[in-house]
């Protein structure tokens, strides 16, 4: 019979609801009462002295994606935070400017004692940014955004500036003796890899073609399709300045490979395969900008902010690149890559 | 019983049955069962509260909006895959009309609107008169739409972003409408969350309370059956893609307000996200059967799991795998919860 089996069936639903909102309720409840609890301890402690370091929570808010790159620059600020013993939130917006503007929004609530952002789109973040520092959250720029890190707020920039990389990529290229160089940019919306093409176009005294790879990180046999159509299409092409490791590794250098084609490949940050190619001489030089470092020092400057009032940089933003990483140094440098630090 | 004596064609059934048989029930029963879920590993005391309510409104708010009418479309029976996409040509076709052609922020809202609704218009009569599904025609607008975005940006602007849209005659006005704030204790509130309230309001009226409810759930359910019956169902879904098409402008303008500008690829990839959420809260993609509530209790599940999972330290790439499970959940509860109910007759 339908009837007496939907009763036992409502009755099953319904007492699960119960169960569950008393469960919520309890534990939110527990949740609550070890907070004021705690709290109140803290609060005799704290009118003295700095906030121990086990309240403080840092929140590194970028435009990331998981990939190699950012991987690494999370490792860095999560080791910060691991090594000072403090909290450390790490989200990355996958290249969404809205999500990123509501994350940080949202700092405040989250209970972040300083926030760290990285602003490739600064337009998109600055009405956020700015409610931060009127709360009274200290924040710095990390990685993109080391012309507006004042409009926004913080107190200084950690990364480096795309132009000079790509000034000092242009002048490796010339003393290599390269003449046409093919700049494939993967991300269409991000100004910082268009200002290393343009960076590297100032400083050559050759000619930088800039290329439309959009999307080519998460595709990469097209990617690589795509360079090696562009290489056919002009001969002349002698070098390849890429702006991620793994594009060069796995999109450019393959497609010079497929071809039969000798080209100078250079390339802005680095990954295993990226350093191996380097060491067996297919490819030039790699870029470093210290990803690690970007999160690490992110991180120690807002900790030194908020626990003895420090505001470093001194008005400017602090470089972590470029460094170079060739023939020269590259073996040190694989074996920090392998261990997911460089 | 009194029951077995009454001719079972007239017998009333129970207040719990008829709930039972909605559609939103499964999904409001597993959002409370998510809430209290993030309420219990939540570590900074904030969520249950104005901080946290405040957060995961303004993430479910942009969703909801469009969700709602996607829901609509889909109980109508088709699917519109270019809704995030259009989100991020009105935002920069109205910054780009603004901040390269000077014109006031309002005469390039309305130009925006006007040309969504032409979208959603080409969208639906291409799918009518041709036959062919709306989930390949719409992915082709949403290419269109896609390429568009960065090649005008690129040919305008030389840049793949457009900015400076605070300069623009007519922002301060337009923004206190599309994107102010108020302010609770240390939270905002984000007027979207308000813009999403009157969406949900009025895709319900919609839906239930007036005769081109009926000829939706008609035209999802039998589209020749309905035809037969004198529903104008080619209308009613060419309505309803101008409808989806100008929800997502909507939310376009509201994100170019807020963002000052916007970046070429904003919105790629969030029709997804408008799907799940009607799904989640009950609409079958077949069409025939939804609910616009449903739809809005699975976008606010969304902000209620993004803003739960950093607030419980958790990774954020588990919010993928948890989108991915709710979804299940969600769809097989619906299924579950819908066919009992239908069963029973008291």
């Amino acid at each position: 019979m339908r009837g007496p089996n939907l009763d036992i069936k409502k009755l099953a639903v319904l007492t699960g609801v119960v169960a569950l909102t008393l469960a919520g309720c309890a534990a939110g409840a527990d949740s609550d009462a070890g907070e004021a609890a705690s709290t109140e301890t803290e609060s005799a402690a704290t009118e003295t002295a700095a906030p121990a370091n086990s309240d403080i929570k840092i929140c590194v808010y970028t435009h990331g994606d998981g990939g190699t790159f950012w991987s690494v620059a999370q490792a860095g600020a999560e080791k910060a935070g691991e090594d000072l013993g403090i909290t450390v939130d790490y989200q990355g917006s996958t290249n969404d400017s809205a999500r990123q503007a509501a994350i940080i929004e949202g700092a405040v609530s989250a209970e972040c004692d300083g926030v760290a952002a990285s602003a490739p789109d600064p337009g998109a973040i600055e009405q956020a940014m700015l409610g931060l520092a009127d709360a009274g959250v200290p924040t710095v720029t990390m990685n993109s955004g080391s012309a507006v890190f004042k409009d926004l707020g913080a107190f200084t920039h950690v990364g480096q500036d795309e132009i000079v990389a790509g000034r000092e990529a242009g002048l490796r290229f010339n003393e290599l003796g390269a003449t046409n160089i093919l700049c494939p940019i993967q991300e269409a919306a991000n100004i910082g890899l268009t200002e290393r093409c343009q960076g590297a176009r100032e400083t050559s005294t050759g000619t930088v073609t800039d290329f439309n790879l959009d999307g080519g990180l998460q595709d990469l046999t097209a990617a690589s399709a795509k360079i090696k159509a562009a290489l056919e299409a002009d001969p002349t092409i002698d070098a390849i300045f890429a702006l991620n490791a793994d594009i060069a590794a796995k999109a450019a250098l393959p497609a010079a490979q497929e071809l039969g084609r000798d080209l100078f490949i250079g390339t802005v940050d680095m990954s295993e395969d990226a350093l191996n190619a380097i060491a067996a001489g297919e490819m030039q030089f790699a870029i470093d900008q210290q990803q690690y470092a970007q999160g690490y020092l992110s991180v120690v400057l807002l900790y030194l902010n908020v626990t003895n009032a420090h505001a470093l940089g001194g008005g400017l933003p602090m470089y972590t690149g470029p460094g170079f990483v060739d023939a020269s140094n590259v073996e040190q440098v694989i074996g920090l890559v392998a261990a997911g630090t460089r | 019983m009194a029951t077995q004596t009454q001719d079972e064609r007239v017998a009333q059934t129970s207040l719990a049955t008829k709930m039972l048989q909605r559609p939103e029930l499964g999904a409001l029963i597993g959002a409370a069962v998510i809430f209290f879920l993030f309420w219990s590993v939540d570590t900074t005391g904030n969520f249950a509260g104005v901080g946290g309510t405040a957060g995961w409104t303004d993430i479910a708010a942009p969703i909801g909006i469009i969700a709602v009418f996607v829901a609509l479309l889909m109980i109508g029976g088709e699917f519109d895959l270019s809704t995030g996409v259009m989100v991020g040509t009105s935002g920069l076709l109205a910054g780009l009309l603004a901040t390269e052609y000077g014109l006031n922020i309002w005469a390039a809202i309305g130009i925006v609107f006007a040309f969504a609704l032409l979208v959603g218009f080409i969208n639906g009569v291409i799918v009518v008169k041709t036959g062919l599904p709306s989930f390949i025609v719409t992915l082709a607008t949403f290419f269109v739409l896609r390429g568009a975005n960065l090649a005008v940006t690129k040919e305008l602007t030389g840049t793949v972003r457009v900015a400076n849209v605070e300069d623009t005659t007519g922002f301060d006005t337009a923004h206190a409408i599309f994107a102010s704030k108020m302010a609770i204790g240390t939270s905002n509130f984000q007027i979207s969350i308000l813009w999403w309230v009157l969406a949900t309001i009025f895709a319900t009226w919609l839906l239930t309370r007036t005769q081109f409810g009926n000829w939706i759930f008609a035209s999802g359910g039998d589209k020749n059956a309905a035809r037969n019956a004198g529903v104008p169902v080619n209308r009613t879904k060419i309505t309803l893609f101008m409808m989806s098409s100008l929800a997502s402008s909507f939310v376009g303008i509201m994100l170019v307000l807020r963002l000052q500008g916007m970046q070429a690829g904003q919105g790629v990839g969030m029709e997804f996200f408008y799907i799940i959420a009607a799904a989640v809260g009950g609409t079958l993609l077949m069409g025939g059967a939804g609910s616009a509530i449903g739809a809005s209790i699975g976008a606010a599940i969304m902000g209620i799991a993004d803003i739960g999972i950093p607030y419980a330290l958790w990774d954020q790439d588990w919010r993928w795998t948890f989108i991915g499970v709710i979804l299940l959940a969600a769809v097989l509860v619906n299924t579950y919860i819908g066919n009992r109910a239908k069963g029973a007759k008291r």
